[in-house]
């Protein structure tokens, strides 16, 4: 009877860590424990008022839902990438740049110190995603027909975007008076969240909504895992490639959006710095393969919340952020290292005999 | 000691200038035996086919030879020394070289480079005698290629010359030439002759390994078939007609009483109705040569040839799977454009391709996926079946063609081949092709689920729907087919039916040109 019950449990645990939710999952319960043993302050949610003079919920939770959400958001874009491409974009910080850095050309028309807006916000940001849509194209064309390496390919751009940016506006810095502007990486005057966090939400509706209503996951998903039997199968492999770098595009122009909000204004060299590794790290702490094929959404956002937990913990023991990317290295490593082939092939062999032994 | 030698001679027969002796080599992989007991024997100053279709074991034997493999048993002696190879880099120091269809070498470093690269004692160099070295070489073989010349300036053939080279100067006495004509034009294939009778003249013993059969006349002097793992014998070139050797190389045998006698397919097209599918010149950039050809509703074809002679290449040029270069094509009567798949699959023309696991599978997908996929695509991007639609048709076909998985949630890599061979085949059923083109659908796969999809064949063709079927079993085509295009050396060389159907007559067609080879002899 025992027995049975033991195998009952180890089977399981062996179920549980096959799930895709068991790696993020397992992240977030030991970052929260650490951080409810070291100090449980640092859930601690108040009410202040900011400078506009609104009532808001703020604390550590409410930054990493904060900052989360743009996150969340490219990650939506880098598992489309990664999936199809199996590869990922590196170029997200430099084009958040370049959007954001449109947008505000947009609304100021070139003038940097205007105090009215020079076009209703929504056209300014409809403009902005049909730059970075086309810069997601650009990325995607070169790595669909040239059949170069996605962070090869992307490297250009890496490089190059943030000059884009600033020869977008002059290089000057525009600023917008405007408060509406402001709203949107900000708090909304009366909803004490954060509205990125309803950003995001949104952008998860409409990509859940995409994925039932279209065939977007099995085109993808089957490029990325056999690209000659898609093609004999109909589909066009170069055209979906390219598909998933604009949508990745789309995603980068609401963070571009978000971002300059929060300042009202940009700084070339600093805005989304960075982000790149960080979508790319959501993805993978997903417990999605870097190397494309199979996709879950879910866990990509899970994954992009969690990142900004651990920033948000590192940041707390006063790590500079410069230091950040060593610390994240460590949970890269465990990552790759866990889901390389050769470890998990050792794993199972040791359920395997764990197995056999029980059985015996 | 004198005796043992003595009774190896005697086991030879002749044993003039034996360079190479492969005695007995047994290879076993998990769940296949690849090499049974083979013998294999090269003379010095000759040119050796090595002959066999697919599964065969002429690679293996290759790579057991070039030290990829590791023999399970057996011996492999040069000049009489039992040598031990185990790695490539023990096969060259034994003095045997490989020459691989697809150039191995740098392009972007300069001929001589590539002559003497991971050759070099130490770390200095003197380039100037290398190159005058190289130059040397280059010279006595007439190949057209300077040393300093960069490598990816030269013609392929040019390349594979100075691979040829590379091998020669490393004193090798044992030449492997895998499959080297298969990117080359007639003329560099001509060249390539040239450069491989020289070397037989200085005493090289050669390798030769190729599809064509026309090739194989042209230049060995001795043939070697391989069948299932097994030696089927060695063959002085003058006493094995063409003939034979296709015989030899499908095991059967030529004047099979039984099926001169044996039951065919026939198939008579209704009168004033154009073909459901019809193709005039048709080429693609896979090298095949422009070819005719048709199908009538509810018939079953075939393409038929050995192994590498385009009958594969023919169907993909149907299907627009390779960049169709020429040709036109109708359906019913009506011209139409074929030049991706999916032009091929609104027109209503199925491939389920030869390589399952390359082209046909998405292994990581769920077996409902796979099911779905073509007629998915068909349908659109913008309608997906619903969760109840695509359960019913995996369910049905589940069914119907009795594919063993677990559910139709299980990924699609973790079923046997047979099954993952029917949920292909049943992919494209869910499209409802009027033409459907099956490419080598029972390789590699159980003889229960072999029987079945002829069966299915049959009755689909009594439905109404065209087949074209391929297969490298003789016997399964003619049981299957009313009517044969047979092919050689990417040519399409001629079209059986009715009591042409047989073996002989098969294998006499593939064999063909027997005068036109003495004569250029």
């Amino acid at each position: 009877m025992q027995n049975q019950n033991k195998s009952g449990f180890s089977a399981f645990l062996g179920k549980l860590v096959r799930q895709q939710y068991f790696i993020p999952l397992t992240a977030l319960v030991l970052l929260a424990l650490f951080n409810l043993i070291a100090d449980p302050a640092f859930f601690k949610i108040s009410i202040t008022t900011n400078s506009a003079g609104n009532a808001v919920l703020s604390g550590t939770p409410i930054t990493i839902l904060d900052y989360g959400s743009e996150l969340a958001i490219l990650a939506i874009g880098m598992t489309l990438v990664t999936s199809a491409s199996k590869g990922q974009d590196i170029s997200v910080g430099a084009a958040v740049a370049i959007a954001g850095s449109f947008i505000l050309r947009m609304l100021c028309g070139g003038d940097s110190s205007s105090t009215t807006l020079h076009m209703p916000i929504i056209c300014a940001f409809l403009l902005g995603c049909v730059v970075a849509m086309l810069f997601g194209a650009f990325n995607g064309v070169l790595v669909a027909f040239f059949k170069i390496q996605p962070m090869i390919a992307t490297l250009i751009l890496y490089t190059a975007g943030r000059s884009i940016a600033a020869w977008f506006n002059n290089n000057e810095l525009p600023i917008i008076k405007d408060t509406t502007f402001s709203y949107i990486g900000g708090f909304i005057p009366g909803i004490p969240i954060p509205t990125p966090f309803f950003i995001a939400v949104l952008c998860m509706i409409v990509i859940t909504l995409v994925l039932k209503f279209t065939n977007l996951r099995l085109y993808t998903e089957a490029v990325g895992i056999n690209e000659n039997s898609a093609r004999l199968n109909g589909l066009n492999p170069a055209a979906i490639k390219i598909l998933s770098f604009v949508l990745l595009g789309l995603c980068v122009a609401v963070v571009g959006l978000i971002k300059v909000s929060r300042v009202s204004s940009i700084n070339y060299s600093v805005i989304a710095k960075d982000i790149e590794m960080d979508a790319i790290l959501a993805v993978a702490l997903g417990g999605n393969s870097l190397s494309g094929g199979k996709f879950n959404m879910a866990t990509s956002i899970m994954g992009a919340y969690i990142i900004q937990f651990l920033t948000q913990t590192l940041y707390k023991y006063k790590v500079p952020s410069e230091a950040l990317p060593a610390y994240k290295a460590v949970v890269v490593i465990l990552l790759v290292v866990m889901s390389a082939p050769t470890v998990r092939e050792y794993f199972s062999n040791l359920m395997k005999k764990i197995k056999v032994k029980e059985a015996a | 000691m004198y005796a043992i030698l003595e009774k190896q001679e005697v086991d030879l027969g002749v044993s003039e200038n034996v360079v190479l002796k492969m005695r007995n080599i047994h290879k076993r992989f998990p769940g296949v035996y690849a090499l049974q007991g083979v013998d294999f024997t090269l003379r010095q100053g000759e040119i050796h086919a090595l002959m066999g279709e697919n599964g065969a074991g002429k690679s293996t034997l290759i790579k057991v030879l070039t030290g990829v493999y590791t023999k399970d048993e057996g011996e492999i002696s040069i000049d009489d020394q039992v040598v031990a190879i185990h790695s490539p880099q023990q096969a060259q120091n034994a003095g045997i070289s490989t020459v691989y269809q697809e150039i191995t070498l740098c392009p972007n470093l300069s001929v001589a480079e590539n002559m003497y690269i991971g050759r070099t004692a130490g770390i200095r160099q003197n380039w100037k005698k290398v190159n005058a070295d190289a130059d040397k070489i280059l010279q006595s073989l007439d190949i057209p290629a300077k040393a300093t010349q960069q490598l990816s300036s030269c013609s392929i053939a040019v390349q594979q010359m100075v691979a040829i080279a590379r091998a020669v100067d490393m004193d090798c006495k044992v030449l492997i030439l895998d499959e080297p004509t298969s990117s080359l034009d007639e003329q560099e294939v001509a060249k390539l002759f040239k450069l491989m009778r020289d070397l037989k003249a200085r005493g090289v013993g050669i390798i030769f390994v190729t599809h064509f059969l026309d090739q194989v006349y042209e230049v060995c002097d001795r043939i070697t078939v391989m069948r299932d793992g097994q030696l089927v014998g060695e063959y002085v070139i003058e006493d094995l007609p063409r003939v034979q050797l296709v015989s030899k190389m499908l095991g059967k045998e030529l004047n099979d009483m039984d099926d001169i006698s044996g039951e065919y397919q026939t198939y008579k097209p209704k009168e004033g109705e154009a073909p459901v599918f019809e193709a005039q010149g048709l080429a693609s950039d896979s090298g095949i040569k422009p070819f005719d050809f048709h199908i009538n509703k509810g018939e079953v074809n075939g393409f038929t040839g050995l192994l590498g002679s385009g009958r594969s290449e023919c169907v993909r040029a149907i299907f627009g799977a390779d960049r169709v270069t020429r040709g036109s094509v109708k359906m019913n009567g009506k011209p139409v454009k074929i030049s991706k798949p999916i032009d091929a699959m609104r027109n209503g023309i199925a491939y389920l391709p030869e390589d399952r696991k390359v082209d046909g599978i998405v292994g990581d997908l769920s077996v409902r996926d796979n099911l779905i996929l073509a007629a998915q695509v068909l349908k659109g991007f913008m309608k997906p079946f619903s969760k109840a639609e695509a359960n019913k048709f995996a369910e049905e076909y589940i069914k119907l063609l009795s594919i063993k998985t677990a559910s139709a949630d299980t990924p699609i890599k973790s079923l046997s081949g047979g099954n993952q061979q029917k949920v292909i085949v049943a992919r494209w059923l869910l499209t409802h092709p009027e033409y459907l083109i099956l490419d080598e659908p029972t390789r590699g796969i159980d003889v229960g689920t072999k029987t079945d999809i002829q069966k299915l064949v049959l009755k689909l063709a009594s439905e109404g729907m065209s087949v074209t079927f391929i297969s490298s079993e003789l016997d399964e085509m003619l049981r299957t087919c009313s009517r044969l295009i047979v092919m050689r050396d990417l040519n399409v060389v001629g079209e059986l039916t009715g009591a042409d159907m047989n073996q002989s007559k098969v294998m006499s067609t593939i064999a063909g040109g027997e005068k036109k080879n003495a004569e250029s002899k």
